[in-house]
């Protein structure tokens, strides 16, 4: 593995994982990762992307293929000798140990000198704000605070890479966002390369430069979040990412990237192409429901069917309408909660409108 | 009562009455008095099974009244006799013919032997032989002659020492027992010195030893089995555990008798290095400090594996994980952070293992002959053989201390909080 560009900091080429002899948990994983970059592994629970941070981090054998951090293959690399930094889920903080003990123990191990463990100590402290809770146990402090010792400890001996392992999923909703921010401060001001995992989709989108969806051991997509979001390359990324209405209908034609598609009820809606969509063939439009709109609304759109109007969730700043298709398929409308949300009522026909650029079709599943 | 007067004083908060704050304290009243009704049988079983045997029992290594009750005038006599170089006075030495005499008649003079034996060996013979030969004696020609009488019947009642220990024995209060139990004794002025026969003080290191022999061994054979099973799939781990509990279903005396089997100069081992042309004589296995080790490691190994096991699995691996991810090897990390996180099971098995060992009787009697004798054999053998109960007694409470006494420093370096069965 030598021949790799000199920018790719850590390569992941072709690498599988087996534990049973029978099965592959991950199937083939690739990727490239830049020297700074904040690459998010996300999938469903039992979609491999642990297991790939075990085998990065060399807690799991590689079965096959070649984990490289700057060209060179650390496959039989002993995990203590790696140099990567690890945030675990229950944070892995010693009981037996104060903080500053905690954070002291990747130094000592590398026979740093009494003082320069204290300064360093002193230096991370103040990095996450704990200053003043050296000598507490981690029994003693908040799950924040634990979260936040417990990055200190991954950081202090200053690896190039950083791995997290759902380090956010013990926290509740107001700590997690406030600790998101916290990882990001850090994450730009350190500058290292963070590989950071999550089913977490939120976390996932608000904090990477990429994001890799795991799904059955396979990488259904890498992409920046935008990208992502706007225009996920399958349906799986498009249902997991976000929520979704899924049409069903059948491709009558396509042409310059758009497809042209029957849906339930005799309409043609117009929609961005994605990859294997065959003329003829069944497939599925996805739309966002906060990209849907019911007439009338003075919002652009060149896309429009009807559906009968089954429910309306008022949720605070925006209200969720459901209707329902002839063939019975369900679709979810988010709409901000002003003047201009309609008022229904049981059973009567809504007009749906939309944007081509805001729908792709997908090849139905199969 | 004190919870109402005392909350009659203490300011309220706002919006609570005194009316609220008595029903409250009524309520934990309440709650209080059931919470000791729950334990209450327990509580008096210990108290009548456990508690009051266990006083009545340290209470006899201090007090043995029987010598006080048999002779109670010629202690009185006696009382003035400073104990010097020359015999008591005539009237002593009267009393005592006297005395004697009842005794004899009461056939209670056989007891009286006993306990003068006790504190002067071979007085035994000389009691009775002096019993026989003034109980036909009538009472005159015994207030006027006793002394003679004595003496011509044995000469051994002119000598100081026999009334020292009679005034000894007499004595119904005496740490006696327990200076015979460090292999002390008082000398002919009072003092303290070491006996001529040292028996307990090496058997109570002895003992102690072996404990310690035996706390290791289940170390090394039990820690790295309750690390296998924390850290392996759960049906292994739970398979393993009927293996660990397998001992506790079979009889006690069932295993050790299997050790007998096995050890036995014909046994399966013996009979198996010979088989196999490795030994052509016999080793001497059983009945040993050897065979009694390893079959109490044996018997014990359940009390180290069952409380490290409860604590390993409760240490999730990432802790290993992360002190290695942070650059510690493996060995360096399981000292620094696994053996700490694990201290507490492993203190808790060996305190439980060790406290056992110290005290543990029916495999040394069976298995360790002369050589793997404990302590608490010479304490079941002076309960049944010697029929000395006070220094049974006196033993059983050094037990005891000394156990205390470990557990102290147990509690001074490593910290009782340390313990964790569960």
């Amino acid at each position: 593995m030598t021949d790799i560009k000199s920018d790719v900091f850590l390569k992941f080429d072709d690498v599988k994982k087996s534990y049973d002899q029978k099965t592959l948990v991950v199937k083939g994983f690739n990727i490239d990762v830049q020297q700074g970059e904040f690459i998010t592994l996300l999938g469903p629970s039992g979609s491999g992307k642990t297991t790939v941070l075990m085998m990065l981090a060399g807690f799991e054998s590689v079965t096959s293929g070649v984990i490289a951090i700057e060209g060179k293959s650390i496959n039989k690399t002993a995990p203590y000798l790696r140099n990567i930094g690890m945030v675990f889920q229950n944070y892995a903080l010693f009981p037996h140990m104060t903080v500053a003990q905690n954070l002291a123990y990747p130094l000592t191990v590398r026979n740093m000198s009494k003082a320069d463990i204290k300064a360093r100590v002193a230096e991370y402290l103040a990095l996450v704000e704990l200053e003043d809770f050296g000598s507490r146990f981690p029994a003693q402090l908040s799950g924040g605070q634990r979260q936040r010792v417990a990055l200190a400890r991954a950081m202090i001996f200053e690896p190039t890479l950083i791995l997290m392992d759902e380090p956010l999923g013990a926290l509740d909703k107001n700590l997690r966002e406030q600790m998101q921010y916290e990882i990001t401060r850090l994450h730009k001001k350190l500058g290292f390369t963070v590989i950071y995992v999550t089913h977490d989709q939120a976390e996932a989108l608000s904090m990477s430069s990429r994001i890799a969806v795991f799904n059955d051991g396979i990488v259904q997509q890498c992409a920046a979040p935008a990208e992502l979001y706007e225009r996920p390359s399958n349906a799986f990324v498009a249902d997991f990412i976000g929520e979704n209405n899924f049409i069903k209908g059948q491709v009558e034609r396509i042409s310059d990237g758009l497809a042209h598609v029957t849906v339930p009820g005799g309409a043609t809606v117009i929609a961005q192409t994605s990859d294997g969509l065959v003329v003829g063939a069944s497939c599925q439009v996805s739309v966002r429901p906060e990209k849907l709109f019911i007439h009338p609304t003075t919002h652009a759109h060149d896309n429009e069917m009807t559906a009968r109007f089954i429910s309306r969730i008022y949720v605070g700043d925006f209200i969720r309408y459901y209707f329902r298709l002839p063939d019975g398929t369900d679709i979810v409308i988010k709409m901000l909660n002003d003047l201009s949300a309609p008022e229904f009522s049981d059973g009567q026909d809504g007009k749906l409108l939309w944007l081509t650029s805001d729908c792709i079709a997908f090849p139905a599943a199969t | 009562m004190t919870d109402t007067a005392t909350l009659a004083q203490k300011p309220l908060a706002p919006g609570l009455n005194r009316d609220d704050a008595r029903s409250a304290a009524r309520e934990v009243r309440k709650r209080r008095l059931q919470a000791f009704l729950f334990v209450t049988p327990l509580l008096i079983f210990i108290l009548f099974s456990f508690v009051a045997p266990i006083t009545t029992m340290l209470y006899r290594s201090v007090y043995n009244p029987t010598v006080a009750d048999l002779l109670p005038d010629t202690l009185v006599a006696l009382q003035e006799w400073e104990q010097s170089d020359e015999s008591p006075s005539d009237a002593v030495l009267t009393q005592f013919a006297i005395d004697l005499k009842r005794l004899a008649n009461d056939r209670t003079s056989g007891r009286l032997a006993d306990e003068i034996n006790r504190a002067l060996p071979g007085m035994s013979s000389v009691v009775k032989s002096t019993a026989r030969a003034v109980r036909r004696v009538d009472d005159a020609e015994l207030a006027a002659n006793g002394p003679a009488l004595l003496i011509d019947a044995n000469d051994r009642w002119a000598e100081p020492e026999t009334w020292r220990a009679i005034k000894d024995a007499g004595r119904a209060y005496s740490l006696d027992y327990y200076l015979t139990s460090l292999d002390l004794e008082r000398g002919s002025a009072g003092e303290i010195q070491a006996r001529d026969t040292q028996i307990y003080v090496k058997l109570y290191t002895k003992t102690l030893w072996m404990a310690l022999i035996i706390t290791v061994a289940t170390v090394l054979l039990g820690y790295p089995l309750a690390y296998f099973m924390a850290n392996t799939s759960t049906s292994l781990s739970n398979a393993l555990m009927v293996f660990v509990l397998l001992p506790f279903w079979t009889s006690l005396l069932v295993r050790t008798t299997a050790w007998i089997a096995l050890l036995q100069t014909n046994g399966v081992v013996n009979s198996t290095l010979q088989a196999f042309g490795l030994r052509d004589d016999p080793l001497e296995l059983l009945y040993t400090q050897f065979s009694t080790i390893i079959a109490m490691t044996h018997i014990l190994l359940p009390f180290m594996v069952l409380p490290l096991y409860s604590v390993m699995r409760g240490i999730d691996s990432s802790y290993m994980r992360a002190a290695m991810s942070m650059g510690s090897r493996p060995l360096a990390a399981w000292f620094r952070i696994y053996l700490p996180m694990s201290l507490p099971g492993l203190s808790a098995g060996a305190l439980l293992v060790f406290i056992i060992s110290v005290g543990y009787y029916i495999t040394p009697a069976l298995v360790g002959g002369t050589d793997g004798q404990m302590i608490s054999n010479i304490i079941a053998f002076h309960m049944q053989q010697s029929n000395n109960w006070e220094l049974a007694a006196a033993l059983g409470a050094l037990l005891l201390l000394l156990i205390l006494v470990l557990y102290w420093l147990f509690d001074r370096f490593v910290g009782a909080a340390n313990i964790k069965l569960g």
